[in-house]
């Protein structure tokens, strides 16, 4: 099924936001799902992406991405009005969000880093709506690549921003603040739930690991089918095997090989920048 | 003629692409009969009394009748035979594992004392669908007002739905890739199933006016229950869809594919058109490609025609219990495959950036037969060797999907993800929902999945009617 561009907006950098007309998909989303879609009907390759947010009433969704390659550059040079070739979703398990049992145990810390701040937007405002305290962290290279900072803001109790360079919000790496949120008071942190790099992953989960949170990280993956099919974007958990598209795409990260995910992520890095070279997506 | 002269005919050789070419390229391996190689291959039938062909096949078609209708130029006749049983007699023509089938107790194989000079009967079903011209207008059907809900469009679903569409009842299939087919389009690859074939036969569907929805995945885009809700009936056709691991060391190194995955981005997503296609495929020089059935072979002789330059097939049985079509095998041996009978695998080995670079395998002897008669692999200690190979392919079987089996509270499912069904209905816990094919069977082949499509469409209009 074809899904119709309503939207197309600009957020930093080249990170762009899109809204697609999906009303199927729309009412059925639950935060933290994603979506696989094509751009070119007869020659364009199955990407996922996660659903940033959905309007139920009105039937649309919106897709945050960055171009990293071939597909998403197809897709960033779409324009409202224009027709994706293919949408299908939602898919993967949607993102666990309880409500505190306990007053003193009641925060939630989420973490964004570059555009998975998107996805982190979506299930901040669900942890905050189940009743937990949300402590938002952005992480982002420099200033222009810091976005949704005030929808964000919103969704949480606190917020805190870093960029690598300095060039807004605090100088460092995400795991700075963190590392001192949970040494001034684990013991109120219920969970640690994380959007991003797999690298910027694995440097938080060892920084959570000594005070035995509990950290869940949303994994990105190489997809064809997304529908548990062809076990191409398989990651270790806790020595298993599982598949993001369906067993995740949220896990312990704790027990996820993060190594091992990096690696598989850049199986096709060869082929996509030949791609990309070569201009055949004009 | 008499019994002695028919059988005093020469097999018609099927014409096919030169082995060495057509390692390298896409196009259909076999060629088809022409008009007279297949006229003359049906002269070979003895119409025999016993019919033993009939009772091979799955779905009961009346071989010897189109056969004959062949032998006197009468192709319309005889697609119209095959059509009262058979859809997709073009997809099945090619793919039976005729050798097992219809063609195993041919009387004529019999008497000349081999299975292989057995009326070619496959190949003769094939020359039907593909040169007859379908001069059958499709019927106008009163519309009976229900509708049915197909989910997946596979062969057991593209059955069922043209089962239902024909009793006048409005049918829409769900399907969750974006071209429809199933195994048929991401499994299945070109050189052994030209697409075309497979679009002709969806086109047919939509002539009688089935729609089909792609990009929607029922229990995730819509609950089975809301379907149940807006539709009379249901059929669930989603197949056998998740690719089986070996549970070895190194499984998860970079160069390690299911053929599932490996054959969808050369077939479903045509990554062999590098210049045009969005999607990579990976380029592998010395492959492995670890099982023995027909997918083993797909993956084998695909790997070859991406430009492996050295394909290794590993089993860990002989050829005697490959389970994959002999035609297959026959094809993969000549375009180069190296065969590894009695091997396994033991760990795939990587360097140190975490790329395939080799496989430990170890050779295997075939014990004495077990309780259930079969005989089991076991390694042979001290046999281990490395093979260098810079990819390897899982190609050991397909295990059910669990994306409709375990969101459907209500649907019972065996211990292995099967869908648990009626025999004679096809209709599973849930009344209303019916189930066939690869789902119900396990991973099996398309004229069973076919089968399943018509007792279940037989079902679902009994159980319209009486509504």
């Amino acid at each position: 099924m074809t899904s119709r561009i309503i939207d197309k907006r600009h957020l930093g950098g080249n990170v762009w936001r899109i809204r697609l007309a999906a009303p199927l998909i729309a009412r059925e989303r639950k935060a933290g799902q994603f979506v696989i879609l094509r751009v070119d009907p007869e020659w364009g390759e199955r990407i996922p992406l996660t659903i940033a947010d959905a309007d139920e009433k009105v039937g649309t969704i919106d897709v945050i991405f960055q171009v990293a390659g071939a597909s998403t550059e197809s897709l960033a040079r779409l324009e409202s009005g224009d027709e994706l070739a293919d949408l299908a979703g939602p898919l993967g398990r949607p993102s666990v969000v309880t409500a505190p049992d306990d007053r003193a145990k009641n925060r939630v810390i989420i973490i964004g880093g570059g555009v998975g701040v998107a996805p982190a937007h979506s299930v901040a405002q669900a942890m905050k709506a189940a009743g937990n305290r949300v402590t938002s962290i952005i992480g982002a290279r420099t200033a222009e690549l810091v976005i949704m900072e005030e929808e964000l803001r919103l969704a949480s109790d606190e917020l805190i921003v870093v960029t690598d360079d300095g060039s807004y919000g605090r100088n460092g790496l995400v795991t700075a603040p963190l590392g001192e949120l949970l040494a001034a008071d684990s013991a109120s942190v219920r969970e640690v739930v994380m959007f991003g790099p797999p690298m910027m992953m694995k440097f938080c989960a060892e920084a959570t690991r000594p005070f035995g949170v509990k950290t869940t990280a949303s994994l990105t993956a190489v997809m064809i089918d997304g529908t548990g099919m062809c076990g191409g974007c398989r990651v270790t958990v806790g020595g298993e095997t599982k598949f993001v598209c369906v067993d995740g795409p949220e896990f312990d990260a704790h027990k996820v090989d993060f190594d091992n995910l990096i690696r598989r992520l850049s199986a096709f890095s060869k082929e996509e920048y030949h791609k990309c070279r070569s201009g055949i997506f004009g | 003629m008499t019994v002695k002269e028919r059988l005093a005919i020469e097999p018609q050789a099927m014409p096919e692409q030169d082995p060495v070419l057509r390692a390298r390229n896409m196009d259909e391996v076999a060629l088809g009969y022409t008009a007279q190689a297949a006229m003359r291959e049906a002269e070979r039938c003895l119409n025999c009394p016993a019919r033993p062909c009939v009772a091979g096949c799955p779905v009961k078609l009346r071989i010897p009748d189109f056969i004959a209708a062949v032998a006197k130029g009468d192709f319309a006749v005889a697609l119209a035979i095959i059509r009262e049983n058979s859809l997709l007699p073009a997809v099945c023509g090619r793919v039976c594992p005729q050798e097992r089938q219809c063609q195993k107790h041919c009387t004529v194989g019999r008497l000349l004392g081999d299975v292989s000079k057995a009326v070619a009967i496959g190949r003769i079903e094939r020359f039907v669908a593909d040169n007859a011209v379908d001069s059958a207008e499709i019927p106008a059907v009163a519309p009976t007002g229900r509708r049915v809900a197909v989910v997946g469009t596979g062969p057991a679903s593209i059955t069922c739905a043209a089962d239902c569409a024909r009793a006048g009842h409005e049918v829409v299939m769900f399907e969750a890739f974006h071209k429809p087919g199933g195994v048929l389009v991401y499994g299945i690859p070109e050189f052994r199933l030209p697409k075309r074939i497979v679009e002709r036969e969806i086109e047919t569907l939509e002539r009688m006016g089935v729609k089909i929805v792609t990009d929607f995945i029922v229990s995730r885009t819509r609950r089975l229950e809301d379907l149940r809700c807006e539709y009379d009936a249901v059929f669930i056709g989603s197949g056998a869809g998740t690719p089986k691991f070996m549970g070895i060391e190194g499984e998860d190194l970079v160069g390690v594919f299911s053929a599932n995955e490996y054959l969808t981005r050369a077939n479903l997503m045509k990554a062999y058109r590098e210049e045009k296609a969005a999607t990579p495929y990976w380029h592998g020089a010395k492959v492995a490609v670890l099982g023995g059935g027909n997918v083993a072979m797909d993956a084998s002789r695909m790997a070859l025609r991406l430009g492996a330059r050295e394909v290794h097939l590993i089993y860990r049985r002989s050829e005697r219990e490959m389970p994959a079509r002999a035609e297959e095998i026959q094809h993969a041996k000549e375009e180069g495959v190296i065969f590894h009978m009695l091997e396994n695998a033991s760990r795939i080995i990587g360097d140190e950036n975490g790329f395939v670079n080799a496989v430990e395998c170890h050779r295997c002897e075939l014990t004495e037969p077990d309780a259930s008669g079969r005989r089991r692999s076991v390694p042979v200690k001290g046999s281990e060797f490395i093979l260098p190979v810079d990819t390897v392919i899982v190609a050991i079987g397909s295990g059910q999907n669990p994306l409709i089996t375990s969101a459907v509270p209500g649907l019972k499912v065996d211990g292995r993800g099967r869908i648990a069904v009626d025999g004679e209905t096809m209709e599973t816990s849930l009344p209303g929902v019916f189930a066939g094919g690869d789902i119900v069977q396990g991973a099996a082949t398309v004229i069973l999945a076919m089968g399943d499509g018509r007792r279940a469409a037989a079902a679902i209009n009994s159980y319209l009617a009486g509504r």
